[in-house]
């Protein structure tokens, strides 16, 4: 066993590595490429910077591939994702012209390398429109959704469908976001790493190193909120909430803690706004981080008493099986995927309202003991279900099975 | 003591991927006229399945329709109704959807006012892929059975305990087809096997369960 997998095994047990290896023995050699539109920044760009990797040492040759865009794609691209998850958004004929030539662009670069691959994996909607220009492609064409497309705004998806529905099948994290399309539809819910920079384990003294730049006051209780400083993640709400517990609480503090990626031109807008609404409170730290802020990001989580999704939207909200996996409590909005990670009352608390993340905040830094077993609870339900070997099974699983039997209910190799 | 036997235990494996099939319910009638006419492979998946997904709790209904009964339609006598269908009863899919059929059909017929659930938390007709490999492993005597089980994966757990029950003609789990020809020693600890119900609890803890009842009554061979 080399020496990655012997370190998840260690994780997660010898019989789970052990069974990816021969699960992948059918796709050995076989050239697997994932798209996506940034190399860093956002959960997409964070599972394949791992997943690809732990492919390539299961004897697969995986690839990554990263589309290049111009400001007008990538304006887009981010009003195809905010329609995408329900905002009433038009796009403009022209950034559609924008995003189609820039597909096209790409398509020439990746040609070689497309045009021969066994299986393609493209990664959400900024990709979508590549498959119009390989008619005569070899392989499988996948597209994976990561957010929510349950109640999209149907002038963006009716002209996106087309591309998407050229594809060979799709995926999608939760049934709930699926649309019905022309071809097979599977479920593979996201999931996080265990030996990355954000969720290994950390020392007391390299938390303390992380913080001690933020201002943090670590003998106080300690509210986070870590997200992309985007809308659909509420941090007004949090904000509102944080004031909610404040006037029980005092001594509480809040950190929102995030950055941007390249293909979300929205993120300085809303940090701005989200300053705004901090005022001058000397507990309440917006912060700013770099994309690779992996470590700075695993000591918050790590140092927060209890951690705060609040999201309106959400593809599925990974930041929260990271947290649990640091055996924090999560309070989540009941909204996609965050409802798939949280076991409400078990291993977190679900919220509607700033009132209600309010109310169980307040609830758990009353109740430390009660804090602590859900924290444990959580830590164990990650490590059954949102590691990354589970969701590299699953595509092991769906390569396998979209290369040799269709939808057939069971296959055997 | 156990003897080494002429035919091996071959060891499987398998892993489960879901698909979706844009098909929902959101109240009983609805579920029972989406029942008439999914695949079977979607009925299949819904008693079946269930094992072989992420659960925080021991799951406390048989099937996905007795639990969806409760949570989505707060209709605590139907799901009991429906966790009552023992799918390993049936002959085939096809009778077991008639056996769900009836029961919705009485739940209709009793007139009481018809609950929805919220627009989340509809009812989503899922089907399976079973993707079944041989690992290599072998089992040469009963003796080693224990032992070997502890090792397995989740996934050769539910393909030789659970899922081995829904194929014909024996639909019994694979455990007791390798051990009951194999003489009348072997008559306890079918029985023994027999009594494990493999719903209600997670395949981590039904393998836990089948080490101990098959270490309790079978010596370890030497």
């Amino acid at each position: 066993m080399s020496a990655l997998l012997g370190r998840y095994a260690g994780v997660v047990g010898e019989d789970v590595v052990g069974q990816l290896r021969q699960l992948a023995v059918p796709l050995r050699g076989k050239t697997i490429v994932h798209i996506n539109s940034t190399s860093a920044g956002g959960g997409v760009a964070e599972i394949l910077s791992q997943l690809v990797p732990f492919q390539r040492e299961l004897g697969i040759d995986a690839h990554w591939e990263v589309l290049s865009g111009n400001e007008p794609f990538y304006s887009c691209t981010k009003r195809f994702h905010n329609a995408l998850q329900g905002m009433p958004v038009d796009v403009a004929p022209a950034l559609l012209r924008s995003y189609e030539e820039n597909n096209a662009v790409n398509a020439e670069r990746l040609a070689p390398l497309l045009r021969d691959a066994d299986f393609v994996f493209v990664h959400d909607p900024q990709p979508a429109a590549l498959i119009t220009h390989f008619p005569t492609r070899r392989g499988k064409w996948i597209w994976r959704c990561h957010i929510d497309l349950s109640r999209p705004h149907r002038s963006v998806w009716r002209y996106l469908a087309p591309f998407v529905s050229a594809h060979d099948a799709s995926v999608f994290s939760v049934a709930d976001f699926a649309q019905v399309l022309p071809h097979p539809v599977y479920l593979v819910p996201p999931s996080i790493d265990p030996l990355s920079d954000k969720n290994r384990e950390l020392t007391p003294q390299e938390i303390d190193g992380e913080l001690a730049a933020f201002g943090i006051d670590r003998t106080r209780p300690l509210l986070l909120q870590v997200s992309r400083f985007d809308r659909f993640k509420d941090p007004l709400g949090v904000i509102h909430a944080y004031h909610l517990v404040k006037a029980f609480v005092p001594a509480v503090q809040l950190v929102l803690a995030g950055g941007g990626a390249v293909d979300d031109p929205e993120g300085a807008a809303m940090l701005a706004e989200v300053q705004a609404a901090a005022g001058d409170d000397p507990d309440l730290h917006v912060l700013w981080l770099p994309v690779d802020a992996h470590r700075a990001i695993n000591a918050l989580q790590r140092a927060a008493d209890i951690v705060i999704q609040k999201s309106i939207r959400e593809g599925f909200g990974l930041t929260v099986s990271e947290a649990m996996w640091k055996e924090k409590v999560v309070i989540g909005g009941a909204t996609g995927g965050i409802r798939l990670q949280i076991a409400n009352g078990h291993t977190g608390f679900l919220v509607s309202t700033p009132e209600g993340a309010a109310l169980r905040s307040r609830y758990l830094l009353r109740h430390r003991r009660r804090l602590l077993g859900m924290g444990r609870n959580a830590k164990q339900f990650v490590r059954e279900n949102f590691l990354l070997t589970r969701q590299l099974r699953e595509y092991l699983t769906l390569m396998v099975g979209v290369g040799r039997g269709g939808t057939s209910m069971v296959v055997s190799i | 003591m156990p003897k080494p036997l002429g035919i091996p235990f071959v060891v499987k494996d398998s892993a489960l991927i879901q698909l979706a099939t844009g098909i929902r319910a959101q109240n009983v009638r609805e579920l029972r006229d989406r029942i008439m006419v999914v695949p079977a492979a979607c009925i299949d998946y819904h008693f079946w399945s269930g094992p072989l997904r992420p659960e925080f709790t021991d799951p406390e209904y048989g099937n996905d329709f007795a639990s969806w009964a409760h949570h989505g339609l707060h209709d605590d006598k139907l799901a009991e109704q429906l966790a009552c269908i023992d799918p390993a009863h049936s002959d085939d899919i096809e009778a077991l959807r008639h056996e769900l059929l009836d029961v919705l059909e009485r739940r209709i017929d009793e007139g009481e006012y018809l609950t929805w659930a919220k627009p989340d938390q509809q009812f989503h007709f899922l089907s399976p892929q079973l993707v079944v490999f041989d690992t290599g492993k072998r089992i040469e005597s009963p003796g080693d059975l224990a032992a070997a089980i502890g090792a397995m994966s989740t996934g050769s757990i539910y393909f030789h305990f659970v899922q081995a029950r829904r194929r014909p003609p024996r639909c019994v789990d694979d455990f007791r087809a390798w051990l009951e020809p194999l003489g009348p020693e072997y008559e306890a600890v079918s029985r023994a096997l027999a009594n494990v119900d493999p719903f209600f609890t997670t395949l981590a803890g039904l393998r836990d369960e089948l080490k101990h009842r098959l270490a309790d009554h079978l010596p370890v061979a030497a």
